[in-house]
Formats: structure tokens, C-alpha cells, sequence
């Protein structure tokens, strides 16, 4: 067994999912695959599970969030040292994945690397919607200013962590709209993050998890949800700590 | 006189009705908690309801003294008042329950489903290399998993 996971969240996905698997198995063949079936109803566990990735059955859907820290879980129950998030849709490219590790590796005091659309030297690809690029602007000025670094592409879900990113999401995971809030979480366990510029496509199939129509709600909650993170009175913990707590 | 006795009685009458209206809601409160479709964790802010609604009747000065003391000077406001804040309690009492539960739920689900996985796992072939040493082992006897690999 490897060290490393590829954590792959997918509800009704059918018609993406095996290629995913097979795109993330060649290229990058030193990571395992476990695929969170978020509550399909189209077959999309037994799709992965035919292709060849550890499936985690959720009973029924819980959202992204719940479904990417039962992942989390799993990689920290199973040991692994590192864990990258693939989308389910085809959306990310695994051949980043090698540039995501080796960033990781290069940097020893680094916990996340997130893979961003926005940052040169790469240009074209899936940039989002004008209306949402707005929103991504706006998180992106706003978290920049809260972590204190440059951040381009704050809903970005391609991101790849360490051991001690594995734990910290394993504990604590946030809900809805996970990705703007996991970067604060982090920031506010003195966890390190940086961006390496991937390249997106659009989705193959399925439908994103945000229809336009929720796009306020989303900008509402999300704001809400990093002025509460940044208020929470969160000990000054290392995540290493409270796992080693839980384990107890 | 007469004027101030037909006042008097249907003062009365109203009070009379009040009292009923707070023991009923004290019986129904205490009939669902007997049958079990009431915790009584969620039946006491209920019977407080209640009972407060009694002493109100029951202690004719009270609202009132409460009423004047908290500057409004028409009494049934305040008890307007003292309602709507009584369901607003209810209310967040009601989202924080169910913030709790939703919370829960989701722990349940994401165990099932790594629970399921290491099951499944161990039946499809590769028996005892995943087990580690502080999970029981009942779990294989039972054959509840359907979705067993042939």
C-alpha cells in the first residue's frame, strides 16, 4: 500500500468517474484511489469500484464537505501520508498531481498546496463564469488580507496536504462550501498553504454542486463562515495534538 | 355598580378560561411525554409555558406590576410581548437541536460508510491484513452487508 491517497468526491457521476480513476492511475500511479460516493443513485460507486478505486458508500448525500472529510478519515485511519482532492467531474487534471507533490516535497514547512487557475505562467483553460470569477475575486481579496499571502484561487478543490493537513481535516471539516473555509482553518492552525498554477477543463458530465441560482446564498454563508472562523476562540493547537487527544 | 360587576365577572371569566387553557396544556404536555412522542428535555420549556400561563391567572396583580415595571402600560402588550419571546427561545432551541443532530448524522453516515468499506474489504480476499487489533471481530459473522463480491 502507498503512502499517498487520491481522495476523489462524487455524486452522480457516472459518466466521469471511471476516466477520472484511470486518468489519476496513469498519471500518477504512486497514489491510491478512494472514491466518496456521495449518495449516487446512478452507479457511480459500483463504476468505481469496477475501475479499480476503493469505494466509501455515503448512505445518502451529504455534501461535499461530509463527504470529502470521511475521506480525510479514511486517509488518517489508513496511515497515509499525503492526500490530494481530484474532483469526481473530470475537472481536474492528474497530470498536475506530480507538480502539486513535488511543490509539497520540495517545501518541508509546507501543509497544503492548493493547484490555482489564476496564477501565471499558465494561461486559457476553465476559468469559471464571468458572475463567479467576481465571487472568486472577492473571497481571494479577502483572504489574502486574512492569511496574509497572496491567494488567486481561494474555491479551488484540487489541493494536496500532508500528514498533518490529513489530521486537521479528519478533526474538523467544514460543511457546505468547504474549500474558501478549509484555507482559513488552516490559517488559523498555524498550517502553511501555497498555490501552483494548474489548468482546469470544464466539467465532462454532471452538474456543479453550485447552480447560479445559490450563488448568493453561497457568497453569504461563505463570508459568514470565515468572520466566525476568524472570531472562534480556537486554542492555539497543533492539529497533530488533537488527533493524538482523540486517539486516546 | 353594575357596570363594575360585569366587569368583575368577565374578568373572571377570562381568568377562568386561562387556568383551563394552562392545565390543558400541562395535561397534553404530560399525556405526549407518558406516550413517549415527547423528551421531556423538549416537554419542560413547554409545561414552563404552561405554568407560567397558571401563575398569571391564578396571582391577579402580577402582570401588571410586571407589566408597569418594565414600562408598558397596556398589560396584555407585555403579555404579547413575553409569548413572542417565549417562541423565540423556542425557536433557536429548536435550530441548535437540530445544528446538533445534522452534526451527528453526519458522523453516522461517514462511519457507516468506512465501516462498510473495511467489511467489504475483508470478505472480497484479503482476510485480516486490514483488521487492526482494537476493532472486534463480530462484525464478519453477521451477514447484514448485502453487498457482499462474489
Amino acid at each position: 500500500m502507498s503512502r499517498h491517497l487520491a481522495l476523489v468526491p462524487a455524486h452522480n457521476e457516472a459518466g466521469a468517474i471511471a476516466a477520472t480513476i484511470e486518468a489519476i492511475q496513469a498519471q500518477a500511479p504512486q497514489f491510491d484511489v478512494l472514491v466518496i460516493d456521495d449518495g449516487s443513485s446512478d452507479g457511480t460507486g459500483e463504476l468505481a469500484t469496477a475501475a479499480g478505486a476503493e469505494v466509501l458508500r455515503l448512505p445518502f448525500n451529504l455534501g461535499i464537505g461530509g463527504a470529502m472529510q470521511a475521506g480525510y478519515i479514511y486517509a488518517e485511519e489508513n496511515d497515509y501520508e499525503i492526500a490530494v482532492q481530484v474532483d469526481g467531474d473530470g475537472q481536474h487534471d492528474p497530470s498536475f498531481i506530480s507538480a502539486l507533490l513535488e511543490r509539497l516535497d520540495h517545501d518541508a514547512g509546507l501543509n497544503m498546496v492548493t493547484g490555482s487557475r489564476f496564477l501565471a505562467p499558465v494561461s486559457g483553460g476553465y476559468r469559471s463564469s464571468a458572475a463567479r470569477r467576481v465571487g472568486i475575486r472577492f473571497f481571494s481579496w479577502l483572504l489574502s488580507l486574512v492569511t496574509r499571502q497572496r491567494i488567486t484561487d481561494p474555491t479551488s478543490g484540487f489541493r494536496m496536504t500532508d500528514r498533518r493537513g490529513i489530521e486537521l481535516f479528519a478533526n474538523d471539516y467544514p460543511n457546505d462550501y468547504p474549500e474558501v473555509e478549509a484555507i482559513v482553518l488552516m490559517h488559523t492552525h498555524r498550517l502553511r498553504s501555497a498555490e501552483v498554477p494548474v489548468v482546469m477543463s470544464p466539467r465532462l458530465t454532471g452538474e456543479s454542486a453550485i447552480s447560479s441560482s445559490q450563488s448568493v446564498y453561497y457568497m453569504i454563508k461563505v463570508l459568514l463562515a470565515v468572520l466566525v472562523a476568524l472570531l472562534r476562540a480556537r486554542p492555539v493547537r497543533e492539529a497533530a495534538d488533537a488527533a493524538a487527544e482523540r486517539s486516546r | 355598580m353594575i357596570l363594575a360587576t360585569n366587569q368583575i365577572s368577565s374578568f373572571l371569566g377570562q381568568r377562568l378560561e386561562v387556568i383551563i387553557f394552562g392545565v390543558l396544556v400541562c395535561l397534553v404536555i404530560f399525556e405526549l411525554v407518558r406516550r413517549k412522542h415527547l423528551m421531556e428535555r423538549y416537554a419542560l420549556l413547554w409545561l414552563a409555558a404552561g405554568v407560567i400561563l397558571l401563575v398569571l391567572a391564578l396571582w391577579r396583580g402580577l402582570l401588571t406590576t410586571f407589566s408597569h415595571a418594565v414600562g408598558i402600560y397596556y398589560p396584555p402588550a407585555a403579555l404579547f410581548g413575553l409569548g413572542f419571546l417565549f417562541v423565540l427561545i423556542l425557536l433557536i432551541h429548536f435550530s441548535i437541536a437540530i445544528s446538533r443532530l445534522s452534526d451527528q448524522n453526519k458522523i453516522l453516515a461517514q462511519r457507516l460508510a468506512l465501516l462498510q468499506q473495511r467489511l467489504e474489504k475483508d470478505e472480497g480476499g484479503q482476510p485480516d491484513r486490514e483488521r487492526s487489533e482494537d476493532e472486534p471481530v463480530e462484525g464478519e459473522s453477521t451477514p447484514s452487508v448485502s453487498r457482499g463480491r462474489g
